[in-house]
């Protein structure tokens, strides 16, 4: 069977949406102890579910707010590479920043727990979570126009938009399958004394993984 | 930073208590007239090593007069707040206020042994960023380490009330003033919280001039001291309600919550009721609806005694006030340990229903009249102060000073700062160990004990114990 290699490549795409997803879920800092916190509070396994909505929908404002602005400029066809490039100098930028910079910003610390949504979105957006997801969304949409061939700019923009806006479900709802089942079985099986077994260091680890991302966009740009 | 969380980190409460025992205690010790700098002495409490009991190391100040009060870690359990998480600081740091100088010492005890100044912070330079002065409470807290103050601007501290301000958990820069609205509240002492549940309860002691210079009887006798505790919506900054514990309630001290947080109770106590000079604990808790309630759950009545046997400023009464100036929360909210500073007493409650507390336990040891020695036949000199719990609940800790000037009135004379240990009942009781007997050098007062890796009134744990 012939493949096109188009395919392959939305293929991989896609799981590296899913896979980064997985990836925040999994990360602490997004906020599955929150679950694990509200469950034990309120002696109720609906309470872990409770709080991941909120952290899901916060964690997904964050990744469109990232990504629908890079999707209405990315139907400036002429301009395609320049914009993949800069999405990917921009990532390792903020991943250098926050190599340098270990400071936990203050305002998320101004943050109260009665506003999971805000608070998800807010870490998300300081951390570059949304920005780890652009170089992988701008392949896609490239992917898509590779495969419709040439359409009308309003059309690549309209379908554009509509996959930075899957592209933030499916990343979202990955996000908290992982977060949300780490929480679950804290929550159920494993006791509070695995928050703080489970609880690694991210600090190096994650901004290497956005100067990572940024230099392969650039080097498949 | 650490890879991992540090191991004094606890999710919970009970996970607190199964870790590992105290080896090293940090004591602060004072010296009362200022002749000599204030110190950080490490305790050796490991039963098993030769120098159990003795100072194993001295840490003096380069200054003078600062008077050490109470002093807390640079991080604490609070670390792995879901919310706010710095999972990866050090427990390091111990953060260190001269209550009378107003300049805060960060001292690094990475090295015990070797404990050495890694920052100091000139009372200048906390007036001039806050407006406070006196520093006192220390706790690890969502926006850093929150520090209360006793006063505020001007040369005795009544510029302004006095408040609780922030300093940076990493740099140790202080931030600003934690208040944006106080309501009431006008003077100030402790502080904890609920974290999860995001709220805080703050008490009084008096104003610098009520403190200072010694107990003002005038003030007592007119009921001038602090008498309410205040609650507040801890992210919000802001006083949400005020409750007078009845102004005969002079000095309402100690704020200890319940560890675990999924429970809405605490304690306070109270150091004397000017009606009956009865000691008292008060029970407060938030019902369903967010509102907080208090309660008197203990009274602790005074000794009668001949007027001949009693300090100038206690003659009239013929009795010694108990002078509850201390309480502590065993990690699992079950024992309520409370210092009698007065009459010489150390009981223990058990709490288990907050709001029927059962005496349990009781040891007498030195007392205004009663001076009772500890079974070593050593004098005590004061009364049971400064009390810390192991984290597993087994051995309570105490020293014998209040506060400089108040002990001068109270127990006139120079007599030597101490610092000794109970061994706690399984299901309560309370027995003196004989072989446990900490004397301070010459000079010196001894105040605020903190145990290595934590203790019953440091950490702050975001999760229930389960």
């Amino acid at each position: 069977m012939n493949v096109p290699e188009a395919d392959w490549t939305t293929a991989v795409l896609w799981l590296a949406v899913v896979g980064s997803g997985i990836y925040h879920g999994l990360n602490p800092g997004m906020g599955w102890p929150l679950a694990v916190s509200a469950g034990l509070m309120n002696n109720s396994c609906r309470a872990v579910f409770g709080a991941l909505v909120p952290l899901a929908i916060g964690h997904f404002l964050a990744m469109g707010g990232v990504l629908l602005p890079f999707g209405a400029v990315s139907a400036l066809v002429t301009w395609q590479t320049e914009i993949r490039i800069a999405a990917g100098f921009l990532v390792i930028a903020v991943g250098l920043y926050l190599f340098v910079n270990r400071r936990h910003p203050r305002f998320l610390a101004r943050i109260g727990p009665a506003h999971l949504t805000l608070w998800s979105f807010a870490v998300a957006l300081a951390h570059g979570a949304g920005l780890m997801l652009l170089p992988i969304y701008l392949n896609l949409c490239r992917a898509e126009e590779l495969d419709a061939g040439h359409i009308a700019a309003r059309t690549l923009m309209g379908s554009n938009l509509i996959t930075a806006l899957e592209v933030s479900v499916v990343h979202a709802f990955s996000m908290i399958a992982a977060g949300g089942l780490m929480a679950f079985a804290v929550y159920q099986w494993l006791g509070p004394r695995f928050i703080s077994k489970s609880w690694f260091n991210l600090d190096t680890v994650w901004p290497l993984s956005l100067i990572l991302v940024g230099a392969v966009a650039l080097y498949s740009s | 930073m650490n890879v991992r969380p540090d191991p004094s980190f606890y999710a919970t409460a009970k996970l607190a208590m199964e870790g590992p025992a105290e080896t090293l205690a940090f004591t602060l010790i004072l010296s009362p007239d200022g002749s000599q700098p204030d110190g950080l002495a490490v305790v050796d409490v490991d039963p098993n090593s030769k120098s159990y009991g003795q100072i194993v190391h001295s840490l003096f100040m380069p200054n003078t007069g600062d008077e050490f009060h109470h002093f807390g870690w640079n991080a604490c359990s609070s670390a792995l707040s879901p919310l706010s998480g710095h999972a990866f600081l050090e427990r390091r740091y111990l953060i260190i206020p001269g209550i009378r100088s107003s300049r805060i010492y960060v001292i690094d005890v990475k090295d015990p042994l070797n404990a050495k100044i890694h920052k100091t912070i000139e009372p200048d330079e906390l007036m001039r960023k806050t407006g406070y002065s006196r520093p006192h409470t220390i706790h690890c807290g969502p926006e850093g380490i929150y520090v209360s103050t006793l006063g505020g601007g001007g040369k005795d501290g009544t510029e302004g009330p006095p408040g609780i301000f922030i300093m940076d958990c990493e740099t140790f820069e202080i931030l600003g003033r934690y208040e944006i609205d106080r309501g009431t509240q006008d003077k100030h002492y402790d502080f904890w919280w609920n974290l999860p549940r995001d709220y805080m309860v703050s008490s009084e002691w008096g104003l610098p001039p009520q403190f200072e210079n010694g107990i003002v009887p005038e003030d007592l006798l007119s009921n001038k001291y602090g008498h309410s505790i205040h609650f507040w919506d801890l992210h919000a900054r802001k006083n949400i309600q005020t409750i007078d514990l009845g102004e005969n309630h002079q000095m309402a001290l100690e704020i200890r919550p319940a560890h675990d947080p999924a429970k809405q109770y605490g304690f306070c106590g109270v150091v004397v009721d000017t009606t009956n000079l009865e000691g008292a604990i008060f029970t407060w808790w938030r019902d369903d609806t967010g509102k907080f309630h208090a309660k008197k759950t203990i009274a602790i009545p005074p000794v009668p005694a001949d007027p001949a046997d009693l300090p100038d400023l206690l003659k009239g009464f013929g009795a010694v006030p108990p002078l509850v100036t201390d309480i502590d929360l065993s990690l699992d909210d079950r024992f309520l340990y409370v210092a009698c500073w007065g009459t010489g007493q150390m009981h223990q409650y058990d709490v288990s229903d907050p709001m029927k507390p059962k005496l349990t336990g009781k040891v007498e040891i030195g007392g205004i009249v009663a001076n009772a020695k500890h079974p070593n036949g050593k004098e005590f000199g004061y009364g049971p102060q400064m009390v810390e719990i192991s984290r597993d609940g087994k051995r309570v800790y105490w020293t014998n000073s209040l506060y400089s000037t108040w002990d001068d009135q109270f127990y006139p004379g120079d007599r030597g700062g101490a610092m000794i240990m109970a061994q706690a009942g399984e299901n309560g009781g309370l027995t003196l160990a004989t072989n446990f007997f900490v004397e301070f050098p010459k000079g010196y007062r001894s105040h605020q004990i903190r145990l290595e890796g934590g203790d019953c009134s440091t950490d702050s744990f975001c999760y229930p114990s389960v």
